[in-house]
């Protein structure tokens, strides 16, 4: 099938009114993703900008999470996955010789799916990362801040050595915001962050987010349409491609507006998924 | 693009904490080679000094007597082992499964919780404290024998053959069960003709772990049956029968180097077959658990 | 299997065709069920019932045979037994603190060796070691807990002693011969290869099973760590341990009764000799093995009472050591089929060595 060539990049002086002259946090050029010959992601050329929420939606197996994983290069836990293309940070090649992914990923933080918190108590969840980096002084007070970012403090103000398996599901997502932001990163991603909790938590976090907005970059995967249609300021959309020889692999579709992905996309495939056709 | 300001190098803080991070898996990793080459040792030592002290005699000969120490073969012993784990195998094999299929399909969730925790135990009793009770049952009244040392090995073999079996019969995917259940089967005949045949490569598997596990036991044997006595042809249970462990426990009391080369020869024969017989079993549980799981 | 199910039903049927009146009231099902399939199900439960309630019987017989063998003993000398260091056969005067604590000093200092060792080992298997690595090294490790202990003392009088009296207690003599413990005369036999001996036979148990622990930590609770930017390590020692930290209690555990219960190493390579000193150098005797040494036969009565007395003190402390196992590990058990293999693995790997 033919790639329909869509206004993937887009250019300094066609640049959208939400971006304004925001800086590129993060530019995808070419960047494919294999797992050993496999290929996951195929050649995706994307600016992430500051500031901004981008939603990343499309079909399961599409590659979305895999993407994500990508931009803070928790993919390399995977032993067989490699790159090609080129992927920058702020400027600097993110899979560069003398990276560290520890570096990168305590800029980039990660929220995943299933909330994962450890098993200890709530202050030694969002302290976890603080004292691995030494910032003890006043630890107190970074904790306390941290939750109250991810608007949990109120409800937990008063049993922070209480073990954190004890919280419920929302509050648990929005503790490892709280874990997440506590070490002060630039950019927090979201691997479906409320696909495993019920409305009212899903909402909160929603809240939460256009919060977090202020002071973070979130890139944020989701296949629930609705929500990116809520939260996001841009919207990528990844399709699914299938090869002849029965290949199937990830393709950046269109990128754009959220407003003009949901109400007027470019791309037939776009709107095939938007509109429910597929996907 | 201007020069970033940042940099994703470790620096400072992060190099150290990188350091610590690479010393801790150099130290796992020579933990790790620590017990491989420890095994290689003590492998490699029993090989040498072992293997270079067989030869047809040695086999074939009865154990010397006295401080005699030419000649001296441990068939005897071999075929002192071969009865006792024979013995213990037949009391063990059919308890063994018995209790298992209790606890695994027919009894409730607190007795088959009672049941496994008993096993548990038995299984972690000191093996000496295990012969030592076989001896006041029957050795104090009636004398040592093979069938009593049969008895200790079989009391050692009860809980590995029962909770392999159990495992075993656990993984029998449920369908099958079911299957048989709904076309009318009763319950015995599913559980003896479907669920056991099913099961069966499993509970073999794990007899022979115990198998493996025995063959190499000592301390329950030496009030049981005694030693220095397979001067003769024997291989009736009722009297008390060496074995290969008994032979190389005994001649590593002896001074004399001859004798000391004979016990390593007798444990090369033991390590090569418990070794062989356990890393296969393994083996085949390991394929036989991922057929039934996967 | 549907070959063999249909032979059966097929059996079935066919053994019960011509046997019974057809009877048209009675549906299809029952028609098939005869004399053999109606006592078959009740007798198979109580066969097998019969087959449990033995084998967990044994454990209250062992106790009990145990218990009334002591007696004689028990009535000569009391729990002063207990506190009594004589163990001297010509005067009938038996006691068992010496073998208590050198039981406890060697297990003790046993698995405070084996236990950073085995982790070590088991977090390389699980966190470091690539795919193929890690399923040969794995079995390399367990290969080592199927060495009959018979043969390990062998290889500890033979091979280790000497390095030992030549090498090790010279060189541990000279640097840190200010300790009470590291004085003395050098010899290939004594606490310190009983030590070392019950070290090597405790590792891959605890390793084991500490291993399988390991494998059952959901992977998100890892990559939540990392995500955070921690490194491996710092992912280890806040994450993965502190999760785990009740079944490493239960791992070590299980290797500690394991040493406690060892008698023919310890019995080959300790010396056997009654007496409490602070010296490792030294030689010393534990209940198990003494009770091992004894096997040419008592003189008195009394004496093999007494070291029924032993075999019962061994008893009990061993029964507290699986029983404080079981509970620890209890709370894992009531978590998904994961747990339950990892807890029969734990279970195989404690009932790998041979005594």
């Amino acid at each position: 099938m033919e790639t329909i060539k869509t206004k993937i990049e887009v250019k300094e002086r066609d640049r959208l009114p939400v971006i304004g002259d925001r800086e590129a946090v993060f530019e995808a050029r070419d960047l494919s993703v294999f797992y050993g010959d496999q290929r996951a992601i195929d050649s995706v050329n994307l600016t992430i900008y500051q500031r901004l929420i981008t939603a990343i939606i499309g079909p399961s197996g599409c590659g979305k999470s895999t993407f994500l994983r990508t931009l803070n290069r928790m993919n390399d836990l995977v032993p067989s996955a490699s790159i090609s293309g080129e992927l920058r940070y702020r400027g600097i090649d993110l899979y560069g010789p003398g990276v560290d992914a520890v570096e990168v990923r305590r800029r980039i933080g990660m929220v995943f799916q299933k909330p994962n918190p450890f098993h200890s108590s709530i202050y030694d969840n969002v302290a976890f990362g603080m004292r691995i980096l030494g910032m003890k002084k006043d630890l107190d007070g970074r904790v306390e801040n941290a939750l109250r970012a991810a608007a949990l403090w109120d409800e937990v103000k008063d049993r922070l050595k209480d073990s954190a398996l004890g919280l419920s599901g929302g509050q648990q997502q929005r503790l490892c915001i709280a874990r997440a932001i506590a070490v002060e990163p630039e950019v927090v991603l979201f691997d479906e962050p409320a696909s495993a909790l019920d409305p009212i938590s899903t909402s909160a976090i929603e809240d939460l987010m256009h919060e977090l907005k202020r002071d973070y970059t979130l890139v944020i995967v989701t296949h629930n349409m609705q929500q990116a249609a809520r939260v996001a300021d841009m919207t990528a959309f990844f399709g699914l491609e299938v090869k002849p020889d029965g290949s199937r692999y990830g393709v950046l579709v269109e990128y754009d507006e959220t407003a003009k992905i949901f109400t007027n996309p470019s791309d037939p495939r776009t709107e095939g998924y938007v509109t429910g056709r597929f996907g | 693009m201007s020069e970033p300001a940042f940099t994703l190098k470790a620096t400072g803080r992060l190099r150290r904490r990188q350091l610590v991070n690479q010393a801790m898996g150099a130290l796992a990793l020579a933990a790790a080679l620590l017990a491989v080459a420890v095994l290689a040792i003590v492998v490699i030592s029993v090989a040498r000094r072992g293997a270079g002290s067989l030869n047809l005699d040695f086999f074939t000969q009865s154990q010397a007597q006295g401080f005699n120490p030419k000649g001296g073969g441990v068939l005897f012993a071999i075929v002192g082992t071969f009865v006792l784990v024979g013995i213990a195998s037949l009391i063990a094999l059919p308890l063994g499964v018995l209790t298992a299929i209790y606890i695994s399909e027919l009894a409730t969730p607190r007795l088959a919780r009672i049941g496994r925790m008993a096993l548990d135990i038995t299984n972690g009793i000191p093996t000496i404290v295990i012969g030592i009770f076989v001896f006041t049952v029957l050795v104090a009244a009636h004398g040592q024998s093979a069938f009593a040392g049969s008895l200790a090995l079989s009391i050692i073999m009860l809980p590995i053959i029962a909770r392999s079996t159990e495992e075993v019969l656990l993984l029998v995917p449920p369908a099958q069960r079911e299957a048989s259940l709904a076309l009318g089967v009763s319950r015995w005949r599913t559980t003896v003709q479907v669920v056991i045949p099913s099961a069966m490569g499993g509970i073999l598997t794990g007899t022979t772990l115990a198998i493996a596990r025995v063959a190499g036991e000592t301390a329950p044997l030496l009030f049981l049956t005694s030693l220095g006595v397979a001067s003769h042809a024997d291989a009736n249970p009722f009297h008390p029968l060496s074995s290969l462990t008994l032979v190389i426990f005994e001649y590593s009391e002896q001074a004399s180097p001859d004798y000391q080369s004979k016990a390593w020869a007798a444990a090369f024969i033991l390590m090569c077959f418990v070794l062989f017989t356990s890393l296969t079993a393994k083996l085949a549980l390991a394929r036989y658990r991922k057929k039934l799981e996967g | 299997m549907a070959p063999r199910l249909v032979w059966l039903v097929v059996t079935v049927s066919h053994a019960h065709e011509g046997r019974r009146a057809p009877d048209e009231d009675r549906p299809v099902l029952e028609k098939t069920r005869g004399w053999l399939d109606r006592i078959g199900d009740p007798a198979l439960k109580v066969i097998t019932f019969s087959a449990a309630a033995l084998s967990v019987t044994i454990l209250g017989l062992i106790t009990y045979e145990l218990i009334t063998g002591a007696r004689l003993a028990f009535h000569s000398f009391g729990l002063g037994f207990l506190t009594s260091q004589t163990w001297d056969a010509i005067h009938n005067q038996f006691g068992a603190l010496s073998l208590i604590v050198g039981t406890f000093v060697t297990s003790v200092l046993a698995i405070v060796i084996a236990t950073p060792l085995a982790v070590a080992i088991a977090l390389f298997l699980t966190e470091l070691a690539p795919k193929h690595v890690r399923s040969l090294l794995g079995a390399l490790v367990e290969m080592l807990a199927a060495i009959p202990s018979v043969i390990l003392g062998l290889w500890g009088i033979l091979v280790l002693g000497p390095f030992i009296q030549n090498q090790l207690e010279p060189f541990l003599g000279s640097t840190l011969g200010f300790l009470p413990f590291f004085r003395g005369p050098h010899s290939g036999t004594g606490l310190l290869t009983a030590i070392l001996v019950l070290t090597i036979m405790i590792v891959p148990i605890v390793a084991s099973v500490t291993r399988e622990l390991f494998t059952t930590v959901p992977s998100e609770l890892r990559e939540g760590a990392l995500a955070l930017g921690a490194t491996r390590w710092e992912m280890v020692r806040g994450v993965l341990l502190p999760a785990t930290r009740p079944g490493i209690l239960a791992a070590v555990a299980l290797g500690f009764g394991r040493a406690i219960g060892e008698a023919m190493a310890v019995l080959m390579v300790i010396g056997g000799t009654i007496g409490i000193h602070l010296s490792l150098f030294g030689h010393s005797d534990t209940l198990a093995a003494r009770i091992a040494g004894q096997y040419q036969g008592s003189s008195t009565n009394l004496q093999t009472s007494s070291l029924v007395y032993l075999a019962t003190i061994l008893l009990v402390i061993s029964l507290v050591v699986n029983i404080g196992a079981q509970l620890l590990i209890k709370p894992i058990d009531r978590r998904p089929r994961r747990r339950r293999i990892a807890l029969d693995r734990a279970f195989e790997a404690q009932g790998l060595s041979a005594d």
